[in-house]
């Protein structure tokens, strides 16, 4: 099989992170190609290289056979590649011909700009590719579904061969990926070259011919999905790391802390995220909740920490009805949060080790006088203990955590969050990112607040994290609770066809 | 900064936080200072080959602005209205909002302090001042309040809306001058404040009035609303990272609310105290763009209350000893708004584009 596309040995470093470690990868002509990952695995940053949007550190690129030194998008689509991203590059205010032909414009004497043959042009090119749009619509007017396949229409006008998706279902409805999948078989009967970029095991199992697997940067295979199955795949993509077996104390459970009943919320485009969510936590347990990201996830996290609002349902926290509370209310009520995303939700980068340390209590006894003027010396003898008792290494309590390492910032985190005695901890991803060391940091300090009678939340998509400290495994896939597992009684092969969306007898 | 050890005289208090503080502000002013001399540079140029001699129009701007005490007391006393508006679109832009409405506010508040001034006959001027100044904030917090509110409820933009509220003001008191205010005269000006209501001339016969003392504690309550108060740490957790303030807690619209608020209330406060210390009436059009230089003149000193009153006087110093090197060298005032201009130009465009670079980086 000749292969359209062929990346060798891809190095590509950011400061700090390895983004693709000696990656290869090949797509044939008229193959859909997957290429699978959690977010940070380095897919786009793969396919960035390979449209000319990043230069490689090291590794070559060859298209046809022919050796190519990929420095510009131009070049990329002077060799028939072309890439639709996950935010749209239209103008809303122009037609569906006029953001087709820019930048090759269809004129008269080339001057004047000929609008009504470039419409007609466009729909011969769209009905010829199959891929129908009416090229005098606005843009704007347009469905989500709908500029995606103006997106994708654009990339083959300009003489694409091998089209790169970026992660096309992630924006869409149910009915939009149907759309899509259509689409994209019509592009593989004409000889096209598909990469489909994506997380969700099912879609790349449906119309892919062939998956590669990332994770962390790296590639982990590349197999036929007439050879595969979604519980093998579930596993290739997940994280899986040696670790030490906690210790945890048995402790009698002494009723319910968090009550989650029934909840329903939808996501920032106004679908359905969370579809009646029920389950409930004990002093001392902690809950871990497995699944592939996307499937609800961070909506439940947002819902439960009183940044989204929820469509229905109830949450108590220790009995008192908290659905409606502000994050301010829940954070006193002891609702502690350790997000997925430090630098954006966690932190105030540009804020010093003490300012960070006393966020949500900048206006509490002792660190507030009457509630107004704030007392540095009270905040600096706590920030000070915290730093010592967390062993965050800083220079000092005013150094701004932006100047710290990813591993010494989740300390501060930590280090605030838990110290303000919490019942309930969530904690979202809580060690992604994170190296060994202190991926085992957070870990202990989990089971230990457990073990001190919180309740603990923990999100993860490393099912190791999930099994080593469990108490109890529930699997959330498409907004739903679909099992409640004993760690003890499930192994990897089960919670991953379970993620997927597999039914087990 | 690496002496921060552990040593225990830290917690008796300010003063290493204090050098720490003055140290990290004079290299932050550096952008600021090499912008201004490199104005200066550019406008020499721009002088010699329009043939005029840079050395003698400098040297007569620099003599007209502090030479004598008169000198000083024009240029303090056009620093002073354009101190108010700086800070006021630094206290805004602190918790992530931009102000560009403080000429209006400026204005509506300048108007209402008119009002309380030439009402209540034979208040004492102990209650008659404070209430025209309170007056003067508080039309301005209003002014300030609106496009607040609009964005907390509705999302609407500040830019927009603090712009177009800007024009509101400036017409309505434009009206209200022109008819129902409008004192005997061909000019559109009210009649003068009763003496009871204005503000003491600090400094003969210049118009230094007491607005610039009242504009000099408002520098130090923003230092310390901003840096020392539970207010301040919200307002500016808000404005770096309004995601991470949420989620610690921190009620985000509430504090932008009442960002703008006391923002519009500053910018009203200083056209109080152009009323009442310098026209003794409201006069249509007393403000030459004041909004406008305040603007200017937070960004030249790097949103930092203490560099916005070195800027503010350096604007002022440019304004009247223009004055001066005009009547004597007769080199065109016109080359006071090119030396502002081109000291924005160099001020901003760093930061413009740092601000863009730090966007960028956000979206990826």
């Amino acid at each position: 099989m000749t292969q359209a596309v062929e990346m060798l040995g891809i190095t590509k470093t950011f400061p700090g992170v390895v983004a693709n470690d000696h990656i290869d990868f090949s797509a044939a002509k008229s193959e859909t190609h997957g290429l699978l990952g959690e977010n940070g695995a380095g897919k786009t940053v793969l396919m960035s290289i390979l449209y000319g949007l990043y230069r490689p550190d090291s590794g070559r690129i060859m298209v046809d056979g022919e050796e190519i030194r990929m420095d510009s998008p131009a070049t990329a689509i002077r060799h028939g590649i072309g890439m639709v991203h996950q935010h749209f590059m239209l103008v809303p205010s122009l037609t569906v011909a006029e953001n087709v032909v820019l930048g090759n414009e269809v004129t008269r004497s080339r001057v004047v700009l000929d609008t009504k043959r470039a419409s007609d042009e466009v729909r011969v090119f769209s009905e010829r590719c199959n891929l129908k749009v009416d090229p005098d619509a606005p843009v704007h007017t347009l469905t989500v579904g709908v500029q995606q396949r103006v997106e994708i229409i654009k990339a083959l006008h300009r003489g694409a061969e091998i089209l790169i998706l970026d992660e096309p279902t992630a924006i869409l409805t149910p009915q939009e990926v149907e759309e899509l999948m259509k689409a994209i078989r019509a592009l593989k009967a004409q000889g096209k070259t598909v990469i489909f970029i994506s997380h969700k095991l099912r879609e790349v199992l449906s119309i892919c011919d062939r998956v590669t697997v990332l994770k962390k940067g790296r590639l982990v295979g590349t197999v036929k999905t007439g050879e595969t199955s979604l519980s093998q795949l579930a596993t290739m993509m997940v994280d899986r790391q040696v670790l030490e077996v906690f210790k945890k104390k048995t402790v009698q459970g002494a009723g319910a802390v968090l009550n989650v009943e029934d909840l329903q919320a939808v996501d920032d485009r106004g679908l359905p995220a969370l579809k009646g969510i029920t389950f409930d936590i004990s002093v001392s347990e902690i809950l871990g909740l497995a699944g592939v990201e996307g499937n609800g996830q961070s909506e439940l996290v947002e819902a439960l920490t009183g940044l989204r609002r929820v469509r229905g349902g109830r949450i108590l926290l220790n009995k008192i009805d908290i659905t409606a509370a502000s994050p301010e209310k829940r954070i006193r009520l002891g609702v502690s949060h350790v997000p997925a995303d430090r630098n954006r939700e966690g932190l105030i980068p540009d804020f010093s080790v003490m300012e960070n340390l006393i966020l949500g209590s900048q206006s509490e006894e002792p660190f507030a006088r009457r509630h107004t003027v704030l007392d540095y010396g009270a905040a600096s003898r706590y920030a000070d203990g915290l730093i010592a008792d967390y062993s965050i290494s800083t220079p000092g309590r005013e150094t701004p955590v932006r100047n710290l390492s990813g591993g010494t910032q989740q300390r501060v985190v930590l280090a605030r969050e838990f110290s303000r005695n919490p019942k309930l901890i969530i904690a979202y991803q809580p060690t992604r990112g994170l190296d060994i060391g202190a991926t085992e940091y957070v870990r202990g300090k989990l089971v230990e607040m457990r073990d001190n009678g919180c309740a603990v939340l923990l999100i993860s998509a490393d099912l190791d994290e999930i099994r080593a400290l469990s108490d109890r495994i529930a699997v959330i896939f498409e907004g739903r609770i679909v099992a409640l597992k004993d760690p003890k009684k499930t192994d990897e092969e089960e919670l991953g066809l379970l993620m997927a969306g597999g039914k087990v007898d | 900064m690496t002496e921060m050890g552990e040593g225990g005289h830290r917690e008796i208090g300010l003063s290493p936080r204090l050098l720490a503080e003055i140290r990290s502000g004079l290299m932050r002013m550096l952008p600021q200072v090499i912008a201004v001399v490199a104005a200066f540079i550019v406008g020499a140029v721009v002088l010699a080959v329009t043939g005029y001699d840079p050395v003698d129009a400098y040297a007569m701007m620099l003599r007209g602005a502090f030479g004598d005490i008169y000198g000083i007391g024009q240029t303090l006393t056009k620093a002073t209205p354009i101190i108010f508006t700086a800070l006021a679109f630094l206290f805004a832009m602190k918790s992530g909002l931009f102000n560009i409405g403080a000429e209006g506010q400026l204005v509506i508040g300048a108007f209402a302090a008119a009002l309380v001034g030439i009402s209540f006959d034979g208040l004492p001027a102990l209650i008659h001042v404070p209430l025209a100044l309170l007056a003067g904030a508080l039309a301005g917090g209003a002014w300030g309040f609106i496009p607040a509110v609009l964005k907390a409820k509705l999302g609407a933009h500040e830019v927009i809306t603090t712009m177009m509220l800007s024009y509101v003001a400036t017409y309505l008191t434009s009206y209200m001058v022109n008819y129902p205010f409008k004192a005997p005269g061909w000019v559109a000006q009210t009649v003068p404040l009763d003496p009871s209501a204005q503000l003491p001339r600090i400094l003969p016969p210049t118009q230094l009035s007491a607005s610039f003392i009242i504009a000099i504690i408002l520098v130090a309550l923003t230092y310390i609303i901003l840096q020392k108060t539970t207010l301040g740490y919200e307002v500016r957790a808000s404005g770096l990272n309004p995601v991470a303030a949420e989620s610690g807690g921190i009620n985000v619209k509430r504090t932008m609310i009442i960002a703008l608020v006391v923002s519009g209330a500053m910018a009203g406060l200083g056209g109080a105290g152009e009323v009442m210390g310098v026209h003794d009436r409201f006069i249509e059009g007393f403000s030459p763009g004041y909004g406008w230089d305040g603007l200017a003149v937070a960004l030249v000193g790097g949103l930092h209350p203490v560099g916005v009153v070195i800027a503010a006087i350096l604007f002022g110093a440019l304004r009247s000893g223009g004055m001066t090197m005009t009547r004597v060298t007769h080199v065109p005032l016109d080359i006071v708004v090119i030396l502002q201009s081109l000291v924005i130009i160099f001020v901003a465009a760093p930061m413009l584009i740092r601000y863009l670079l730090r966007w960028r980086e956000h979206k990826g």
